[in-house]
Order: structure tokens, then C-alpha cells, then sequence
């Protein structure tokens, strides 16, 4: 019996929720790890058992935590995250150097074909790799090395390493994002980077259209099609046709084109979703009305996805790491919300149901199928 | 030692935290030994990699905030001598 695993991480511990193919009831376990931020939760393509946590606190730093039995129970990992040689400096928010100081994990994404290896981003920039199951964890420099590094600067949220994909057809090709300073790709495992954001037009810095300076909120990708990338960018709906060579502006007729969240279709590499939020400073959705927005057509043309949503009086966020997806035969689509709510839609969207709600703020969703 | 509740969950202790600590009794040593007992616990109280007490934590003992103090100064005689708590607590926020 196929079923699937929501994991969801929230501002006060994370949370499990369970249904099987139906997906019409579900189990919710939680909080696990009360009390701490859980900025995300991720589990192995290849062992669902297999899940890892980022588990911080303001106030006692960052554990990473690792389950064996699909979140039956947890136990710490490695959380040494130590910056290869001397760090350097970035810039800070006044334009001064800062030097590279670790905060926390924003997001973890393990390997496609390794339930041992896991990659971190983290806050102050830069990716982590695991290759022990997380009993220790190594910077891959050469990111952090890029001739801009002494250049980027914090957004609002800190200077984050936040979204992490993966190339499944080749597995040294790997793309991460940063606010803001922008996307970056390798194609030797990591190695040596090039920045990837030509095409990017951020009006609110002084070069438009600099190399790196850009405020991404998030990256997509479908894994039939690893060259065609797409990106909420803190303004505008982007697309990549040439592995993040260049990109080009698929905002189309959305409300508003600033968000955080965007995710692909399971089975239709041109169906994209993302949730209009009104602008940098009213984080919330334009009038009022939560609304998912599909395109059918890879961008360009969206559809208001409305059925079961609140339309009147909503004024939630949607955080960059709280919307995905599941590969069920009619996929999937889930999103949380900083009002708690997780909602679910078995139809692609069509017809939506807050599957949980009233939780802290939600930051991160995280969908496994178990087939 | 006392911990904050979250700590104690996270080291699955019911009670304060006992460690034996050959004199100089200090914070460096009393941290040193609690990281060794507890390996959860690392990095929770102090960097990993400096050693720098978080900045939300506090330390206090026999009345005394010694948060700021170096940490190889002898704690009070009477946390060394077991009859006082060495008490770490998270800074207070509300709002």
C-alpha cells in the first residue's frame, strides 16, 4: 500500500504527518524536539527510513538530528560545522567586512543515491557534506572560495544557504542559492563554482544586473529535465532553459510576482507552483486570498488555485522551504504556513484541505512517498 | 549543575547534572566534563569550536552572575565543594 510522509518543520519542533495513498486521513505526531526551531526536515530517496533534522535554537545553537526508522525515533548527530581554513569576511548589512560566523542549518538535502551523504546550507553561507550518516560534517570550500565571496551581504533573514539541488542525471552537478547573493553551480561535485545568474535583474541593488548580489528565495527543478531550472526570485518568477547559464523573466499575469515558495509538478515537468505574497514588507498574500498559482505552460500563463483555500481575511506567509510535492499517480501538491496550517492537494492543486492546522509557524514541508 | 529544561531533555536528565572535577574547579573544567558525560550537550552551552559561552546563556552560582567572567577563574567554593548548584539558564525573552 503506497502512502506518504509529510515532514514539517515549524518555529517550536517538527511534526509527522501520515496517510496512506488515499491521503483523505491523516496521522499527525508531534511536536518532536518541543520548544526548538526546526528549520528542516528531509528524508533519503533511497532509504525513506533514513531522515535527517536541523534542529537549532537561538539561544543553544544547532544539532542535527538523524531517525533510522522513519522518525520513530531520533538521536543527535554531528554538529561541528567549521569553516574550511581562515573564513574571510563577507559584508555586512552596512558594508563593513564581517568575518564568515556559523549560525544554523537552513536546509539539508541528502544524496540521491547515498542514505550516508547529506549536504548542509547553512547560515552564514556556505555547504556542508556528510558522507558518515552525519557524525561529521566538512565544508566544501570552494563555494565559500568564489572570487565574490568577499562580496555578498545578509538578506533580512541572514546570509543563508538555503535551497540545494540536485542533478540525477549527473551527479557532480549540483546548484545551491544564497540571499542574497544568488545561485551558484558546479559541475565537479563541488569543487570550483560559477556564478548563475545571468539574466537576473534585481532593481534594488545598484548594478541591476551584477553577477552575484541577487536575493534568490528559492530554485526548482523536475529530474526528467535537469537543465530547465526555475526560481523565486525575491521579485520575479524565473526560468532556465540552460542549467542556470541564463534566465528569463516567466511572471506572467501572477498578482504579484514576489514569493518564496515554488516547486514542479511530479509527473509534468512544465506544470510549476508558486504562492503570490505582496511584497518585501507585507508578507502576506495579495488581498487577502491564499492562493496557489499553477502554470501548465513552464511559466507565463498562471491559474489561480483556489478551491478549499481561505479567500477572505488571510494573511499568512509562505516560507521558501514549505512547499512540496509527492509522486503518487495524481501528484500531490503541499504547502505550510506561518498561521500553521499544512495544507494538501491530491489533485494537483485543483481542490485543496488544510490537512493539519494551528501549528507554530511553519517553516519548512517536506513530502516522502512510500511505495 | 542546573540546566534549562530543554538541555535536560536533550540529555535526558530528570535532575542537575552531576560531574566530578578535579580542583581547579572551574567553568572551562565543570563544561569540560559535562560535554564529556553528555556528548548532546556540546555546543549547546558554548561554541563547539570556541569554547565562547552562547551569548543567550547565562551562568550563575551562590548568588553570583558570572556569566562574564573568564572561565578558567575557580568557581565558588561551595559549587566545588558540591553544596551549590554551578546554574545555567537561557537568557530571559518575552514580548
Amino acid at each position: 500500500m503506497s502512502g506518504v510522509r509529510v515532514l514539517v518543520g515549524t518555529r517550536k519542533g517538527a511534526f509527522l504527518l501520515e496517510a496512506d495513498g488515499a491521503r483523505a486521513d491523516w496521522e499527525v505526531e508531534g511536536p518532536l524536539f518541543p520548544g526548538w526551531e526546526i528549520y528542516h526536515l528531509a528524508g533519503s530517496p533511497v532509504d525513506p527510513d533514513r531522515l535527517y533534522a536541523s534542529q537549532s535554537s537561538s539561544w543553544f545553537g544547532q544539532l542535527v538530528q538523524r531517525s533510522d526508522d522513519g522518525g520513530r525515533s531520533w538521536r543527535p548527530v554531528g554538529n561541528q560545522f567549521s569553516y574550511e581554513g581562515v573564513p574571510g569576511t563577507h559584508q555586512w548589512y552596512d558594508g563593513t567586512p564581517h568575518p564568515w560566523e556559523f549560525a544554523r542549518v537552513w536546509h539539508l538535502e541528502p544524496s540521491l543515491d547515498d542514505p550516508d551523504t547529506a549536504y548542509a546550507g547553512v547560515e552564514d553561507a556556505a555547504l556542508f557534506r556528510t558522507v558518515d550518516g552525519g557524525q561529521s560534517w566538512q565544508e566544501l570550500p570552494g563555494l565559500r572560495g568564489h572570487g565574490s565571496g568577499s562580496s555578498w551581504q545578509p538578506g533580512a533573514g541572514g546570509m543563508c544557504l538555503h535551497s540545494i539541488v540536485l542533478d540525477p542525471s549527473d551527479a557532480s552537478r549540483l546548484y545551491v542559492a544564497i540571499s542574497a547573493a544568488g545561485v551558484f553551480r558546479t559541475s565537479d561535485g563541488g569543487e570550483t563554482w560559477t556564478a548563475a545568474n545571468r539574466g537576473l535583474r534585481s532593481g534594488e541593488i545598484p548594478a541591476a544586473e551584477a553577477e552575484v548580489g541577487h536575493c534568490v528565495h528559492g530554485l526548482a527543478m523536475h529530474p526528467t529535465r535537469p537543465g530547465v531550472l526555475f526560481m523565486q526570485k525575491h521579485w520575479d518568477v524565473m526560468r532556465s532553459d540552460d542549467a542556470g547559464d541564463s534566465w528569463y523573466e516567466v511572471s506572467g499575469n501572477l498578482p504579484s510576482d514576489f514569493g518564496f515558495a515554488i516547486d514542479v509538478h511530479a509527473h509534468e515537468p512544465e506544470t510549476v507552483y508558486v504562492v503570490p505574497i505582496t511584497s518585501d514588507s507585507h508578507h502576506f498574500p495579495p488581498d487577502g486570498r491564499l492562493r496557489v498559482y499553477r502554470s501548465r505552460t513552464g511559466g507565463g500563463d498562471w491559474e489561480p488555485c483556489t478551491e478549499g483555500l481561505p479567500q477572505q481575511h488571510c494573511y499568512v506567509n509562505v516560507l521558501r522551504d514549505a512547499m512540496a510535492v509527492d509522486a503518487l499517480d495524481e501528484c500531490g501538491v503541499y504547502f505550510g504556513t506561518t498561521g500553521g496550517q499544512v495544507y494538501a492537494s491530491r489533485d494537483s492543486g485543483d481542490h485543496w484541505t488544510a490537512i493539519v492546522r494551528d501549528l507554530p509557524a511553519v517553516l519548512s514541508v517536506e513530502v516522502q512517498t512510500l511505495l | 549543575m542546573v540546566l534549562p529544561a530543554q538541555l535536560r531533555a536533550l540529555a535526558r536528565l530528570e535532575s542537575a547534572a552531576v560531574v566530578a572535577v578535579d580542583p581547579p574547579v572551574t567553568p572551562l573544567a565543570v563544561l569540560d566534563a559535562i560535554e564529556r558525560t553528555w556528548p548532546v550537550l556540546a555546543g549547546t552551552i558554548r561554541d563547539p569550536v570556541t569554547h565562547r559561552r552562547r551569548p543567550f546563556v547565562r551562568y550563575f552560582a551562590c548568588g553570583l552572575d558570572l556569566s562574564h567572567e573568564p572561565a578558567d577563574v575557580p568557581l565558588p567554593g561551595p559549587v566545588a565543594a558540591g553544596s551549590e548548584p554551578f546554574v545555567v539558564i537561557g537568557a530571559m525573552a518575552g514580548g
